[in-house]
């Protein structure tokens, strides 16, 4: 098929000489997003900014979704992308609930996510995220579950969970302070984890922004607090010297 | 010179509303040897008798998945092809989310599948019909699958030859089975399928199968030596069963 066919059909993906190009790199990005499990359920935090490169473009965007009655979606990466996956699991969700009931439980969302990402990577066309996939699962006795995936389709479950530059900057704080004692961390405890682990980032990430919130799953259904700030120290800045200071 | 001018295909209708391909194939149903099938609230049982008394037995209730399993009358070659088509669409559906296809989802797959064979020129119904017990996070289910297309949800039912006197007395007592135990699921299940028998045939542990998944229990199919210490709860209702 010659190129000029394919660029008449207007399709925006194919180039010149008739190739496609697909995402290559993330445009409108969140940073990291955090979670760990604790006494009743699991916690989830992220920062409410969609970052235009270096630009602080969006500054009041959710990136914690509830899916169903007992999960929450924490997705940092390509925004536009997520969108995409709110939007099919949206259609999904409800045509689960009006057809007979049978409600999907949080290690079904996540397989189903995992497949989508891994099925659009080997279209080479990949969904720039980096997702974790927190709930309870009443039907499996409260089973407290807390999964990964990625824009490989690469997925791993652990007590404990980072993306981006939190899985640098906070995992070493959350496997000290949380991994250990999952079973037994109150709610207190694990929110102030969090909200130490979002107040160091605020430190050092560039990308981060100090509109933060949390979500909780417990056996009694979602929360998602509303976007609130932490309180910050910015005293030993006037220690540092260079920067062009 | 045509003794019926309407059935040609399965996609014709009669002038009365009929489509006689259909009704043709509901009758090969009712040729096969009959299938019982219950629920309690906990258990679903299936329980058949093979009729083929020459080399082996012929299977009658075969597994799908862990959780579901279905017994057969009618054409065995389209049940197999039936069969094989559930069983792939619960690896599918095993494989997209991690979960036990929900039995009324498998059936809607397979009603869909036969029903477009009577709609499509050229094709025939499916000579077969079928009973299915499995369970999901609603409990466990009976249906019914028949060659229209039709899949339907019981308490109780029968399918295949003489069946209309174990659906009589499936009717009478059916209201009962809600709280039963398996042990008496299984005992009413033989109980009503005995009353399809031929004069001169009986259950015995060579020709009777039974099938039953619970809400905490896998599908499990009893065949052979094992089915004679359920046919005895039927022989003498005094007898306990060990």
């Amino acid at each position: 098929m010659s190129s000029s066919l394919l660029l008449s059909k207007k399709n925006s993906d194919v180039t010149e000489n008739g190739t496609y190009k697909h995402t290559t790199s993330p445009i409108v990005t969140g940073t990291s997003v955090l979670a760990l499990k604790y006494k009743d359920g699991v916690m989830m935090a992220s920062d409410c900014l969609a970052s235009y490169g270096s630009l602080a473009r969006f500054r009041n965007v959710r990136r914690l979704q509830p899916i169903g009655t007992h999960t929450i979606l924490g997705a940092s990466g390509e925004i536009s992308d997520f969108q995409f996956i709110q939007n099919q699991f949206e259609g999904l969700m409800l045509k689960e609930h009006v057809e007979d009931g049978q409600k999907l439980e949080t290690s079904s969302i996540y397989r189903y996510l995992s497949n989508v990402m891994y099925g659009r990577r080997s279209k080479v066309d990949p969904l720039w995220n980096k997702y974790i996939v927190a709930g309870v699962e009443p039907s499996k006795n409260n089973n407290i579950f807390l999964g990964f995936v990625d824009l490989y389709g690469t997925t791993y479950q652990s007590s404990v969970m980072a993306t981006g530059f939190g899985a640098h900057i906070a995992l070493p704080i959350m496997r000290k302070y949380a991994e250990p004692r999952a079973d037994s961390l109150t709610e207190e405890e694990a929110s102030k984890i969090l909200d130490d682990c979002m107040r160091v980032l605020y430190y050092r990430d560039a990308r981060s922004f100090n509109k933060i919130q949390k979500a909780k799953v417990t056996a009694q259904g979602v929360e998602i607090s509303e976007p609130y700030s932490l309180s910050t120290n910015w005293d030993f800045a006037e220690s540092i010297i260079g920067y062009g200071s | 010179m045509f003794r019926n001018q309407y059935d040609n295909d399965a996609s014709t209708w009669s002038p009365q509303g009929r489509i006689f391909q259909i009704e043709y194939a509901i009758e090969a149903v009712k040729q096969g040897s009959a299938v019982v099938g219950l629920k309690s609230n906990t258990h679903a049982v299936l329980v058949a008798r093979s009729p083929n008394e020459l080399a082996s037995y012929q299977k009658k209730i075969v597994k799908i998945d862990k959780h579901m399993g279905v017994a057969i009358a009618g054409l065995t070659s389209d049940a197999r092809v039936l069969g094989n088509y559930l069983r792939s669409e619960a690896m599918r559906f095993r494989m997209v989310y991690d979960l036990q296809i929900p039995v009324g989802r498998a059936m809607e797959a397979l009603g869909s599948k036969a029903q477009t064979n009577t709609q499509v020129y050229g094709g025939r119904p499916y000579g077969v019909g079928l009973l299915v017990i499995g369970k999901d996070s609603k409990g466990p289910h009976l249906f019914e699958f028949s060659p229209s297309g039709m899949t339907s949800e019981y308490f109780a039912f029968s399918i295949g030859s003489r069946s209309q006197t174990a659906r009589t007395y499936l009717e009478r007592n059916y209201a009962q089975f809600e709280n039963m135990d398996l042990k008496t699921l299984i005992k009413e299940g033989l109980t009503a399928l005995k009353d399809t028998l031929p004069q001169d045939k009986q259950l015995d542990a060579e020709n009777t199968s039974i099938a039953f998944v619970g809400v905490d229990q896998d599908l499990t199919i009893v065949d052979g030596p094992e089915v004679a210490a359920y046919l005895e709860t039927i022989d003498s209702t005094e007898m306990e069963l060990e």
